[in-house]
C-alpha cells in the first residue's frame, strides 16, 4: 500500500502541468497504468479527494486506463497474456519470452480550465 | 470550456531523479551497494548476518536497515562488524529513495567497501521504488512456494541477482524447481542464482565470493577518492 505517496506525486505532476499550460482548475487526469504496476484504482481516488483538496485540482476527475500485459514468445513469435497460473509461452511452452505492454505508469495528460482572457472574460455563472 | 494538456510524465519519476542522486553520491564515495528485497521470513536477517560475520573482515561494511519488526538492530549488526542505521519506516509498505538519502547521510561513506539495504519485506511496493542502490536482490526461500515469480513478475524482473534459501528444506517440501526457475527465466533470464540455506551454511561460499567480486569490480572503476591528508 503505497498510494499515498503515489497519489501525493500525481498532484505534484498535475499542477505543475496545469500551471505551465496556465489553468484557473484541473479538472482531469487521465492515467494509464499497467497491470503489472501493482497499483489500486480506487485506493488512488480515495487518497485523491484527501490530498487534492484545497488545490486547483480539488475535485478533478481521474480516469484509469488499465492496461493489460501481453508479451511476445522469443522462439514462436506468439502474443499472449501472461497469467499467475504460468508466464510461458501457451504455444511452445518457451520461457524465453518479452514483455510487450503492461508496466506503464504514466500521467498522460490532463485537462485543464484555461485562466479567462482580461477583455474576453465570460460572466457564465 | 476544458482544453487538454498532453503530460507524458512517469508518476515516480521524482523518486527515481532521486535515487540517481543517491547513486551518484555512492558512487562519488566508492561504495558499492546492494538492495536486498524479499517476502517477510525469506530470511533477509540471517543472509545479513551471515554476510557480515564472513565479510567483516576483507571489506568495511555498512547497513541500512528498513524493517522496522526485524530483530537486527544497530548493536546486533555493530556485533558483526558494520556501520548500522535503522530506517522508522512508521509502517510504510517500502523504501523509498528519500529514506535512503536522509540514511546516507548518518553514515561515514569515506570508510565502507560496502553497503547492504534492507528493504521492508514486501514483493510488491519496493519493486516500484529505485533506491539508487547498484544492485538489486530478491531472497526468495523454498517453503514459500514455486509459483512466487509467476504471481510477482514485477519484483522478478527488477533484479541483478536471486537467493534462493532454505535449500535444506528441500527434501520436507514440495518445491518444484524446475516450475521455479521456468518463471524466473520468463522474467529475467540469466539472472545469477545462489541456491543456499543459512542455517546450515550450504552455498553461502558462490553468495560471497559474487559479493567480493562486485565490490572489487566496482572499486577499479570507481576508485575511493584520497583521504584528506593529515
Amino acid at each position: 500500500m503505497h498510494e499515498l505517496s503515489v497519489t501525493q506525486s500525481l498532484l505534484e505532476i498535475a499542477l505543475r502541468h496545469g500551471q505551465a499550460a496556465g489553468a484557473q482548475r484541473v479538472t482531469d487526469l487521465y492515467l494509464v497504468i499497467g497491470e503489472w504496476s501493482s497499483i489500486v484504482d480506487d485506493s488512488v481516488q480515495f487518497y485523491w479527494d484527501i490530498v487534492a483538496e484545497g488545490t486547483p485540482a480539488e475535485g478533478a476527475q481521474l480516469h484509469f486506463e488499465r492496461i493489460p500485459a501481453r508479451a511476445a514468445c522469443g522462439d514462436c513469435g506468439h502474443e499472449y497474456s501472461p497469467t499467475e497460473a504460468s508466464l510461458l509461452c501457451p504455444g511452445c511452452g518457451s520461457s524465453r519470452i518479452r514483455l510487450l505492454t503492461g508496466d506503464q505508469f504514466q500521467l498522460e495528460s490532463i485537462a485543464i480550465e484555461p485562466v479567462t482572457q482580461p477583455g474576453t472574460r465570460m460572466e457564465s455563472e | 470550456m476544458t482544453e487538454r494538456v498532453a503530460v507524458g510524465e512517469a508518476i515516480l519519476g521524482a523518486n527515481e531523479r532521486l535515487a540517481a542522486a543517491n547513486r551518484q553520491a555512492l558512487d562519488q564515495a566508492g561504495v558499492f551497494s546492494l538492495n536486498l528485497m524479499a517476502s517477510p521470513g525469506a530470511g533477509k536477517t540471517s543472509l545479513i548476518e551471515r554476510t557480515l560475520q564472513a565479510l567483516n573482515r576483507s571489506l568495511r561494511l555498512g547497513v541500512i536497515d528498513g524493517d522496522i519488526a526485524t530483530s537486527l538492530d544497530a548493536d546486533r549488526a555493530a556485533a558483526a562488524g558494520a556501520a548500522a542505521v535503522q530506517i522508522n519506516t512508521g509502517g510504510e509498505c517500502h523504501l523509498d529513495a528519500v529514506m535512503i538519502q536522509t540514511a546516507l547521510e548518518r553514515l561515514d561513506l569515506g570508510s565502507l567497501d560496502l553497503l547492504i539495504v534492507e528493504n521492508v519485506g514486501n514483493l510488491v511496493c519496493p519493486a516500484s521504488f529505485a533506491l539508487g542502490t547498484h544492485k538489486n536482490v530478491l531472497i526468495a526461500s523454498v517453503p514459500e512456494g514455486a509459483d512466487k515469480p509467476h504471481k510477482y513478475p514485477g519484483m522478478y524482473r527488477g533484479i541483478e541477482a536471486l537467493v534462493l534459501n532454505k535449500t535444506d528444506l528441500l527434501p520436507y517440501v514440495d518445491f518444484d524447481q524446475a516450475f521455479f526457475q521456468q518463471g524466473v527465466q520468463a522474467l529475467n533470464p540469466g539472472v545469477v542464482t545462489f541456491a543456499l540455506s543459512c542455517r546450515t551454511g550450504e552455498g553461502l561460499s558462490a553468495w560471497l565470493g559474487w559479493i567480493e567480486a562486485e565490490v572489487r569490480q566496482f572499486q577499479r572503476t570507481h576508485p575511493r577518492p584520497a583521504p584528506p591528508r593529515r
